[in-house]
């Protein structure tokens, strides 16, 4: 568990964050969405100090960070950036082991790992392993910086816009992946960004930040539902707030007994999937591989309510 | 029009052919004659007609790169073996007192083809190891014409000869001065760039001074430096017995090292601000300690920028070190202003072409050193 409290930091007098407090449970993906200039990058970096705090304290596990030498506390979190920042004179191997080598750890420890991460991200270590940085896809570079991140499996992961520097169909594919790696290992993360969709995506909650402070912290089922300021109505609703709300409902949750015409879904598939299904192929109602059905009459209704 | 490159070599070689090939003095001060290849050697018109001859074809017919290689590197062998046959013909006849130097046309000659030389390993782009082996063999060569004795009669060698011991103490006092220089300005001159690199406030002011510094003349630098060493020396017998003192080896040793701290310092500084961003923040996120982002990040990535550094210091240190001559401070300066003073230019050439033949072999090491660095990198 991470609890930040009370966090300020001021920047030539001026607030930059004010009087932040959050509790992000072990094991969730806590999205810090906001407009640039709002505070989220200072708010993360303020977690593994490489901005001190001007008063306020974070706790780790229990642990206050300040009392950690700095480098020892950034050893037990991992960071991720916007510009990857791979060294360029290491191999991929060696970037992946930069901090289990810090830490010490014997060799075939650091290399049992290095290939069992190299394996999560879908590069095969065989052909990855010596690579050199220059030498991979922007995909595969940023792939790399965050199992450089994970790779003394640490408490916590900070990734601030991991996927800025990627391309939209990249991202996506990127984007799922983080989701699946987190599924698998647990990890607890924190990751800013400025798009709602991918707060969406992956959070298990969001917290909207506007002017250095937070001002909704909830799931995100909530958030979308029940904004509570015109600051995060804006930020989530708009043409495609609906959307939002139907991509978090699986189609058993509004399935019906009774049969459909066409090719069945699975049950897992989100609404917005099957909502695009239904008006691209003229029907009425799809059925699920399981049994029963999802009619788009139910799901205008949801919508109707506000996804409740 | 524009000119080949080939066609240029050979107007280069060819006026060397037309000019002396060596100078002939009565005695080792007096005003010389020059004597052209055709009339100073038996076989002489010979090889003039011969070398024309190969220096023509080379114009209308683009030879393979290797074999230019093959023809300049025997060009510049065969100008030093015409010249010293030349002038053991010639001493013969003159009898012990006449000193015979190499001329114009020798010059010209060994310009030329080190131009070919030059021109055709840049066109073949050999790889590492074959240029290296180039060089060995060059070296090779040349010590092994020095040895044979074919060269002996040159008034050069001649200087040599009667200065053998002193030739050599020089010679490391020279590499001492030169090196010595630079080790001192790598000590001072890295951690002064990664300093000002860490403290940008203190950019401006430092590299202002070291390129005030560098500014001054070495006759005024000593001249500054002549009453506060010679002071220092005086109050502090401790230093006068380290070597202080205001005339001599040590104020030269200083002067190359204050000329040498501004590139050591610029080339740190810019080598050390090539590293991305991103990367020195990840390198510090992942938690390295500021030690750890300097020797494993920073310096690794710098380290193309810094031996550049140390080429252009080593280069610059190895000519300018013949200064130390005018202060006593030994080095192959100490021929050259030896020479000035008796209007004996054989004993210039002999602290002149070392330096020369010093710096270049430097050079070209260090380039081949910082080709072997920064393979396999973006």
């Amino acid at each position: 568990m991470i609890e930040l409290q009370d966090l300020t930091r001021m920047f030539d007098g001026q607030p930059v964050v004010r009087d932040v407090s959050l509790t992000v449970e072990a094991g969730e993906i806590v999205t810090l969405v906001g407009t640039s200039g709002s505070g989220k990058t200072t708010l993360i970096r303020m977690i593994n100090r490489l901005v001190e705090p001007s008063s306020g304290r974070v706790l780790i596990e229990g642990l206050d960070a300040a009392s950690l030498p700095v480098h020892q506390l950034r050893r037990r979190i991992g960071y991720a950036i916007q510009g990857i920042g791979l060294f360029p004179h290491r191999s991929v191997a060696q970037n992946i082991a930069t901090v289990p080598r810090l830490l010490g750890w014997p060799r075939a420890r650091i290399e049992d790992r290095t290939d069992e991460l190299l394996e999560l991200f879908q590069l095969d270590p065989a052909r990855f392993r010596d690579r050199m940085p220059h030498q991979l896809s922007g995909g595969q570079a940023q792939r790399v910086g965050t199992a450089r991140a994970l790779a003394a499996r640490p408490d916590l992961l900070l990734l601030d816009e991991p996927f800025g520097a990627l391309d939209p169909i990249i991202r996506a594919q990127a984007q799922t992946d983080l989701r699946a790696v987190q599924r698998r290992l647990g990890t607890t993360m924190i990751l800013v960004t400025h798009d709602i969709d991918e707060a969406v995506l992956l959070g298990d909650r969001i917290a909207v930040m506007d002017a250095g402070r937070i001002v909704q912290y909830d799931r995100v089922a909530r958030i979308l539902a029940h904004p509570e300021t015109d600051f995060v109505r804006a930020m989530t609703g708009g043409p495609e707030g609906v959307f939002r709300l139907l991509s978090l409902v699986a189609a058993a949750e509004i399935a019906e007994p009774g049969e459909a015409p066409g090719p069945p879904v699975d049950a897992a598939t989100n609404l917005r999937e099957v909502l695009s299904l239904c008006l691209s192929s003229g029907r009425e109602a799809l059925p699920l591989r399981s049994g029963g059905r999802v009619t788009l009459a139910a799901i205008r209704a949801l919508a109707g309510r506000g996804g409740q | 029009m524009m000119l080949r490159p080939a066609t240029v070599f050979a107007i280069l070689v060819g006026l060397g052919l037309w000019l002396p090939l060596v100078q002939f003095k009565p005695n080792r001060i007096a005003a010389g004659e020059g004597i052209r290849l055709d009339q100073a050697l038996a076989g002489g018109p010979v090889i003039a007609l011969a070398v024309l001859g190969l220096l023509v074809l080379s114009c209308i017919w683009r030879m393979p790169d290797r074999m230019r290689i093959v023809l300049a590197l025997a060009g510049m062998a065969g100008s030093l073996v015409v010249l010293g046959h030349a002038a053991r013909s010639l001493s013969v006849e003159a009898g012990n007192l006449a000193r015979l130097a190499p001329a114009s046309g020798f010059w010209l000659m060994l310009l030329g083809f080190s131009l070919m030389l030059a021109d055709g390993v840049a066109r073949l782009g050999p790889s590492l190891p074959a240029r290296w082996l180039i060089l060995g063999l060059v070296l090779v060569a040349g010590f092994g014409i020095l040895a044979s004795g074919m060269l002996d009669q040159i008034s050069v060698m001649r200087e040599y000869a009667t200065r053998r011991a002193a030739f050599l103490h020089e010679a490391k006092r020279h590499l001492q001065l030169a090196f010595g220089s630079l080790g001192l300005a790598l000590l001072v001159g890295l951690p002064l760039g990664t300093g000002i690199y860490m403290m940008r406030r203190l950019r401006g002011p430092v590299l202002a001074a070291l390129n005030i510094l560098q500014t001054i003349p070495s006759l005024a630098l000593f001249g500054i430096m002549l009453p506060l060493l010679a002071w220092l020396a005086a109050t502090l017998p401790a230093a006068g017995r380290w070597g202080v003192s205001g005339i001599g080896a040590f104020p030269a040793l200083i002067a190359l090292f204050l000329y040498a701290l501004l590139p050591v310092v610029s080339n740190t500084l810019s080598g050390l601000e090539t590293v991305p961003r991103a990367t020195r923040e990840a390198a510090v996120g992942l938690g390295m300690t500021r030690w750890q982002v300097l020797g494993q990040v920073l310096i690794p990535l710098a380290l193309p920028s810094l031996i550049a550094a140390l080429r252009i210091v080593l280069v610059q240190n190895i000519g300018l070190a013949v200064i130390a001559g005018l202060i006593g401070g030994g080095g192959f300066g100490t021929f050259v202003f030896q020479g000035l003073n008796q209007m004996a230019m054989d004993l210039v050439l002999l602290g002149t072409l070392p330096t020369i033949a010093l710096a270049l072999l430097a050079g070209i090491v260090l380039d081949l050193l910082i080709e072997h660095v920064a393979r396999g990198r973006p």
